[in-house]
C-alpha cells in the first residue's frame, strides 16, 4: 500500500523528518505516537502533498505509483485521506455540494459515473446517521459554526463517502469528549477492511483503546525510534515518552 | 442540485474559453463617422423618427453636457476619453425595414445570438422569458408580446415607446434621473440609441420575467442605452439584464441609464448580470461601464437591485433607491468581480425620505490578480425619515496579494430616530480552504471557484433561479488563472 524509504523533509527550511522509513501493508492499521514537536503531523502533511513542506530526499510509493510525483488533489484522487485535526470552515458552501463534488472527483478518476443528486443524496444521509450527525448539517456551509465535535465527525463521514484506500487521522482525538471519541472510533472501525490501511497519529494512548492498532511506532526527533505491537502503547502510556527520548540519545 | 453538477463539464469546457462572448459577426452596419455635435444629436434623433419634442430633450441634454466634467472621484484609473473619437449611432443594415418576424430577421444575427447562449427560438418555447435583444443600437426583436399585450403590460423598445406611448414617456423620462444628473447621465440623455420600456398596469402582476440582452458589436462604438420601468400602483415585476461584448484592443465606452418609478405598493426587482469584455490579461481593451441606475419608490412599494458585475475594464455604477413613500423598501444585492487588471467602483445610495422606510445592502467584492475593487455606498437619512432603518453588510474577499479591495461609506443621518446598521469584513480565500477542498479531490480552479461562489451565496439567492446558476458559471469563468 505505502513504502516511505528514508524520507527527509522540511518546513520553512527546517529539517522535520530524518531518515524515515515505514511500510504499510494493505489492511493494516500502523498507530504514529510521540511527544508534541516530533514530526507527526509533518508526516501527515508530507504525504498528501501539502504546500510548505518539501520532500529534500527519500522515496514514497503509494499503490505501486510514485508518490512524490502527484500533485495533492492526485493524491486524494488515488485514494489517501487525510482527517484534519482541525478542519477549516467553507462559509457558503453546502456540505452536499462539497462532498458531491469531492466524491465526484474521485469517482471520476476511479473510471466510474458520477452518481446521480438522488443517489448521492440518500448515501450521504445515511452516512450522516452512521457519525450520528443530524442530516441537516449537509445542508449547512461545510464546518460553518461546528463545534470541535461536529467538526471531526464531519471528516468522518467524508471519509465513508469517499472510501479512501489509505486514511490518516491526524490526532483526531484532540479535543474530544467521550462519546464524541466513540463515535469517531467505531466509524473507523466500520471502515477497516483487507483492502483499506490507516495511519492513526495520536498523542494519546486512548484513542487506541477504541482503535486498536496492528502496530504502534514512536516517533521522536523526526525518527521512529520504536516500534512495536499494541502494548508499547500501554508501556507508552505508564512510562511517558522521556524513556525513549534518553534511550536514543 | 441536478443543475449544478449537470453545469459541471460545459463549466470545464468554459474554463478553456479565454472571452467565451468575444467574437464579432461581420453584419453590415450603417455606423455614424466619430464625433458629437448638435448635428449628431439631431442625426440620432431623425434616425428614429422622432417627434419634435424628443428632440428638444436630447439637445437640452446635449448643451448642458457639454458644459459639464467628467466625475474623477472614483477609485478608477484610465486614460482620459476622447469623446470626438466616439461614433455614437450604429444599426445594422437589415433593420432598415424592421423585421416582423423572427423568420425575417439576419441569420447571421440569429447565429450571434446562439453564440451567446441565447437562442430566440428557444427562448420563445422556454417558460416565463421574453427577452428583447438590442443589438448595438436598435431593438431588432421582441418576442412574447402578444402575451403581456393580454396582461396589459407594454414592453418594448423605448424608441417604440416614444412614438407609441408618448405621454408616459414624457411623464416619466428623466423623472427620476434628469438630464443634468451627471456626466454620463446627460450624454446617454443626448444620444441614447435604444433600450427598453416596461409599463405595468395598476394591480397587475406582469406574467413573466422580462429580459433584456445588450451587447455592443460594432467597433468604437459607444451603447448608450436608456430603460425606463413604469410599476402602477399594486403591480409587479422582475426584470433581467445580461451584457455580453466582443473582444477588442479599443476601450469601448458603455454609458446606460436605467429608471425605475415604484408607484404605490408597487414592487419592481431588477437583476443585471454583467460580463462586459473586461480586457486581456494585461489590461489591453476591455468596456468603461459608467452607468446610472436609480429607481423611486412611493408609498410601501419596493425596489430590489441584485446584480452580478464580473466583466468591464472599468466599472462605475451605483444603483440606488430614493424611498420617497412612506414604508417604502429599497434593497440592493451586489457580487463585483475584479480579475487581472480590471477596476470596479460600485455601490448604492439609499435615501431615505418617507418614514418608517427600510433599506437593505449586502455587497460582496472579490478581487483576484492585479485588479482593484472599491464599495461605495452612500445611505442618508433625511429629516422626515422618522423610525427607517438601514442595515449594510459589505465584505471583501481577496485572491492572491496583487489585488486591492476598498470600501467607501458614506454615512449621513438627519434624524434621531433612524438606525443605520453597518458591517464589514475583509477575507482571503486562505490556504487551509485551498488545501482541505484539493485534499478532497478537488482541482484549484474548482475549488476557488467554489469557495468564492459560497461567498456570494446570500446575493445569489436574490436571483431568479435560472440566473443564479449562470452567474455562479459565469464566476468560474471569469477567475480562470487567477490560482497558481
Amino acid at each position: 500500500m505505502l513504502q516511505i524509504n528514508k524520507l527527509n523533509a522540511q518546513v520553512e527550511d527546517k529539517q522535520i523528518l530524518h531518515d524515515l522509513s515505514l511500510n504499510i501493508k494493505a489492511g493494516e492499521v500502523h498507530a504514529i505516537m510521540g511527544p508534541n514537536g516530533s514530526g507527526k503531523s509533518t508526516l501527515g502533511n508530507v504525504l498528501t502533498g501539502r504546500d510548505g513542506y518539501d520532500v529534500l530526499s527519500g522515496d514514497i510509493t503509494f499503490n505501486g505509483k510514485n508518490l512524490l510525483e502527484m500533485g495533492i488533489e492526485e493524491r486524494a484522487r488515488e485514494g489517501m485521506f487525510l482527517a484534519f485535526q482541525y478542519p477549516v470552515e467553507i462559509p457558503g458552501v453546502s456540505n452536499m455540494e462539497f462532498l458531491k463534488a469531492a466524491v465526484d472527483a474521485r469517482r471520476k478518476h476511479q473510471g466510474l459515473e458520477e452518481l446521480s443528486s438522488f443517489d448521492f443524496m440518500k448515501l450521504a444521509r445515511d452516512t450522516s446517521k452512521q457519525v450520528s450527525l443530524d442530516p441537516s448539517f449537509l445542508k449547512r456551509g461545510v464546518n460553518e459554526g461546528f463545534s470541535g465535535g461536529e467538526k471531526k465527525r464531519n471528516e468522518i463521514m467524508q471519509m465513508m463517502l469517499l472510501e479512501p484506500s489509505l486514511c490518516i487521522l491526524d490526532e483526531t482525538d484532540s479535543g474530544l469528549d467521550i462519546d464524541a471519541l466513540q463515535v469517531v472510533a467505531s466509524g473507523v472501525n466500520a471502515m477497516r477492511s483487507s483492502d483499506r490501511s490507516f495511519i492513526v497519529v495520536t498523542h494519546y494512548q486512548r484513542l487506541l483503546d477504541f482503535i486498536v492498532p496492528d502496530y504502534v511506532h514512536v516517533l521522536a526527533g523526526g525518527k521512529i525510534v520504536k516500534s512495536g505491537d499494541k502494548e508499547l502503547a500501554k508501556e507508552l502510556e505508564a512510562k511517558g515518552y522521556g524513556w525513549l527520548e534518553s534511550e536514543v540519545a | 442540485m441536478s443543475e449544478q453538477v449537470s453545469g459541471n463539464a460545459q463549466v470545464e469546457d468554459l474554463m478553456r474559453k479565454d472571452y467565451a462572448a468575444g467574437f464579432h459577426s461581420a453584419i453590415e452596419s450603417d455606423t455614424l463617422p466619430p464625433g458629437l455635435d448638435e448635428d449628431t444629436v439631431r442625426f440620432i434623433s431623425a434616425q428614429k423618427e422622432e417627434p419634435e419634442w424628443m428632440l428638444a430633450w436630447r439637445l437640452k441634454a446635449y448643451r448642458a453636457w457639454r458644459e459639464m466634467a467628467e466625475p474623477t472621484w472614483a477609485h478608477v484609473h484610465y486614460p482620459e476619453i476622447d469623446f470626438s473619437s466616439i461614433s455614437y449611432y450604429s444599426s445594422p443594415k437589415s433593420m432598415k425595414d424592421r423585421p416582423k418576424s423572427l423568420d425575417e430577421v439576419d441569420p447571421e444575427l440569429i447565429a450571434t445570438y446562439e453564440k451567446l447562449g441565447i437562442p430566440l427560438h428557444e427562448q420563445e418555447a422556454l417558460a416565463g422569458v421574453a427577452v428583447d435583444a438590442v443589438f448595438d443600437s436598435v431593438s431588432v426583436v421582441t418576442t412574447f408580446r402578444e402575451k403581456l399585450y393580454e396582461a396589459g403590460v407594454i414592453f418594448c423598445p423605448i424608441s417604440e415607446a416614444v412614438h407609441k406611448h408618448p405621454e408616459l414617456v414624457k411623464k416619466y423620462l428623466g423623472s427620476v434621473v434628469p438630464q443634468k444628473d451627471n456626466f454620463y447621465a446627460a450624454l446617454n440623455s443626448a444620444v441614447f440609441s435604444d433600450g427598453s420600456f416596461v409599463y405595468i398596469p395598476k394591480g397587475v402582476r406582469c406574467p413573466m420575467e422580462l429580459s433584456t440582452y445588450f451587447r455592443i458589436n460594432e467597433l468604437n462604438t459607444g451603447q448608450f442605452e436608456r430603460t425606463l420601468i413604469i410599476a402602477e400602483e399594486g403591480s409587479h415585476v422582475s426584470y433581467l439584464e445580461g451584457c455580453t461584448a466582443p473582444m477588442r484592443d479599443e476601450n469601448q465606452l458603455h454609458a446606460a441609464v436605467v429608471e425605475l418609478v415604484a408607484l404605490d405598493d408597487a414592487t419592481i426587482k431588477y437583476s443585471t448580470v454583467q460580463n462586459w469584455y473586461p480586457g486581456d490579461k494585461n489590461g489591453k481593451g476591455g468596456i468603461y461601464n459608467f452607468v446610472t441606475k436609480r429607481g423611486i419608490a412611493h408609498k410601501n412599494a419596493r425596489i430590489s437591485w441584485t446584480q452580478v458585475e464580473t466583466g468591464s475594464a472599468v466599472t462605475w455604477k451605483y444603483p440606488s433607491c430614493i424611498l420617497k413613500g412612506d414604508n417604502s423598501v429599497g434593497e440592493f444585492y451586489s457580487v463585483a468581480l475584479t480579475n487581472n487588471f480590471q477596476q470596479a467602483d460600485t455601490g448604492t445610495k439609499m435615501i431615505h425620505l418617507g418614514k418608517n422606510t427600510r433599506s437593505t445592502i449586502i455587497a460582496k467584492g472579490i478581487s483576484a490578480g492585479r485588479s482593484n475593487s472599491a464599495y461605495r455606498g452612500l445611505v442618508r437619512m433625511n429629516p422626515g425619515a422618522e423610525g427607517a432603518r438601514n442595515f449594510t453588510q459589505c465584505d471583501s474577499l481577496l485572491i492572491g496579494d496583487q489585488c486591492g479591495a476598498h470600501t467607501f461609506p458614506y454615512i449621513e443621518n438627519r434624524n434621531a430616530s433612524a438606525v443605520i446598521e453597518h458591517e464589514a469584513t475583509t477575507s482571503k480565500v486562505s490556504d487551509d480552504q485551498m488545501f482541505l477542498c484539493q485534499q478532497r479531490g478537488l482541482d484549484a480552479e474548482k475549488a476557488v471557484s467554489m469557495i468564492v461562489n459560497g461567498f456570494c451565496r446570500e446575493v445569489f439567492k436574490e436571483l431568479p433561479m435560472e440566473f443564479a446558476v449562470e452567474a455562479g458559471k459565469l464566476l468560474e469563468v471569469s477567475l480562470e488563472g487567477s490560482v497558481g
